[in-house]
């Protein structure tokens, strides 16, 4: 705590999009009572901090640090060492930092083909020269020297040791303030537990009605208008609520999208993605291995489906490398 | 002379039909080779896709999911839907990881098909070891740059 009895927060953003912060911002009228409570140390989105104002800082100055984003680069995991030494309790926030989320899907791919899909190949991209960044590069003043971009999008927690994890893309504000409530009161889990989330799936949350789960067609989102009362899953699509932690009060289904994972496995689930195509392909209404086979063979990208926010922490957490 | 490569292989194989094929395949003293370990379930509905993912994620260079034939013999009836429904994704999904299809076998052995177990195993194993070693754990490290 500050001497003025403050909890002393810090609030960082590594490989990520900034839905995050925005999900800060949206704890609305309550984010005064968060400047109340709290006296922020380090938040480079909002306010003028830099990293060596950290680094100054006595190790376990912070008391707890908000991280989101994945590791990406080699200056994402600069910062999280640098955080980890600086803060008491660390909380991998949101799903980038908790599981990888959205870049982690690049680990389909090698750093070889996301540069040159990048910087050579897209349409909107002009670079006759064929220019692609290098770590360092001489110019007449000495050198300039930029982060490392890994082959490998990383989880926070695979690069350091992680206290808590907020899930969701991004964390639902009224969980933010649970799980900021829970820090000011110091009633917190045991370390290494999930917060801000509950303890059963997306589904135990969703009000549609459930009958019987018997597809003949996968339908994706755009070649279907979704019976706003039924399953999304009984009617083809695809929808993660039966594989993913609730806590966001199914808020895709209620507005007639399909759940599409983001708050991560639920308990005792490792691999999310697994654990999603189990149950999708099991309640496909085929009798004969043929029709099974045509009716699972609809589902267009398996793998980037079924591990869209997940895949960095999942059990291959990558691709092969060539 | 340089060492052959022995794969390691992790059988997933249902109770009731393709471990009782095992079994009878080792009681009637068919030669098999050691480098299939089996690992038993009562249904091959209860393998899961995860099992498969951890099986190569932990070293196996390949996977064999095995239970009763279509559609009668399942010994809960109707176990073996859920693995034809499941398997035929598994498989998509391993190559989007990389990991060729041949790698991964699935089917059917009732407990009379003693010989073709051991057929399997000979065959796959040969297979395997002509692909080389799938190093999972390896593959992460490499290129970490």
């Amino acid at each position: 705590m500050a001497h003025n009895g403050k909890l002393k927060l810090g609030l960082y953003w590594a490989a990520s999009c900034g839905g995050c912060e925005i999900a800060v911002v949206e704890l609305r009228e309550k984010i005064l009572l968060l400047d109340e409570a709290a006296e922020i140390l380090f938040w480079p989105v909002a306010m003028d901090f830099k990293v060596k104002d950290v680094e100054a800082m006595p190790d376990g100055h912070i008391d707890v640090c908000l991280f989101n984003g994945a590791i990406r680069t080699s200056e994402n995991e600069d910062m999280a060492h640098l955080l980890r030494r600086k803060s008491k309790v660390l909380v991998a926030f949101g799903s980038c930092a908790y599981e990888g989320c959205i870049p982690g899907l690049a680990n389909f791919f090698e750093k070889s083909s996301i540069l040159r899909r990048v910087y050579l190949e897209v349409p909107t991209v002009e670079n006759p020269e064929g220019i692609i960044p290098q770590p360092v590069t001489p110019v007449p003043e000495g050198e300039i020297e930029i982060p490392r971009f890994y082959n490998t999008v990383k989880t926070l927690d695979q690069v350091t040791e992680v206290d808590y994890f907020v899930p969701g893309c991004p964390p639902q504000p009224h969980q933010i303030w649970a799980v900021i409530e829970a820090i000011l009161s110091g009633k917190l889990p045991p370390k290494g537990s999930v917060v801000g989330a509950n303890e059963k799936t997306v589904c135990d949350e969703c009000k549609r009605i459930r009958e019987e789960k018997r597809i003949q067609k996968f339908y994706r989102y755009h070649e279907i208008i979704p019976d706003p009362e039924r399953c999304l899953l009984e009617q083809g699509i695809i929808c993660a609520g039966v594989a993913t932690r609730g806590g966001c009060g199914a808020l895709c289904p209620t507005v007639n999208q399909p759940c599409r994972g983001c708050y991560g496995p639920p308990p005792n689930v490792t691999d999310q993605g697994a654990a999603l195509l189990s149950a999708v392909a099991s309640v496909v209404d085929a009798d004969t291995e043929e029709e099974a086979a045509r009716i699972v063979g609809e589902i267009l990208d398996p793998a980037g489906t079924f591990y869209r926010f997940s895949l960095p922490a999942s059990t291959l957490h990558r691709a092969r490398v060539e | 002379m340089a060492e052959q490569f022995e794969p390691r292989i992790i059988a997933f194989v249902c109770n009731w039909c393709t471990y009782t094929a095992a079994d009878n395949a080792g009681v009637s003293r068919m030669e098999q080779p050691p480098n299939v370990d089996i690992i038993r379930v009562m249904c091959s509905g209860r393998i899961e896709p995860a099992f498969i993912l951890k099986a190569f994620a932990l070293g196996a260079d390949g996977v064999i999911v095995s239970g009763c034939h279509p559609p009668g013999d399942c010994h809960y009836s109707n176990g073996n839907f859920k693995t034809f429904r499941r398997m035929p994704l598994v498989e998509r999904l391993l190559a989007q990881f990389g990991i060729e299809k041949e790698r991964f076998h699935w089917g059917w052995i009732s407990g009379a098909e003693a010989v073709k177990w051991a057929q399997l195993t000979h065959e796959f194993t040969e297979r395997i070891r002509a692909l080389g070693p799938l190093n999972w754990s390896r593959q992460l490290e490499s290129k970490e740059e």
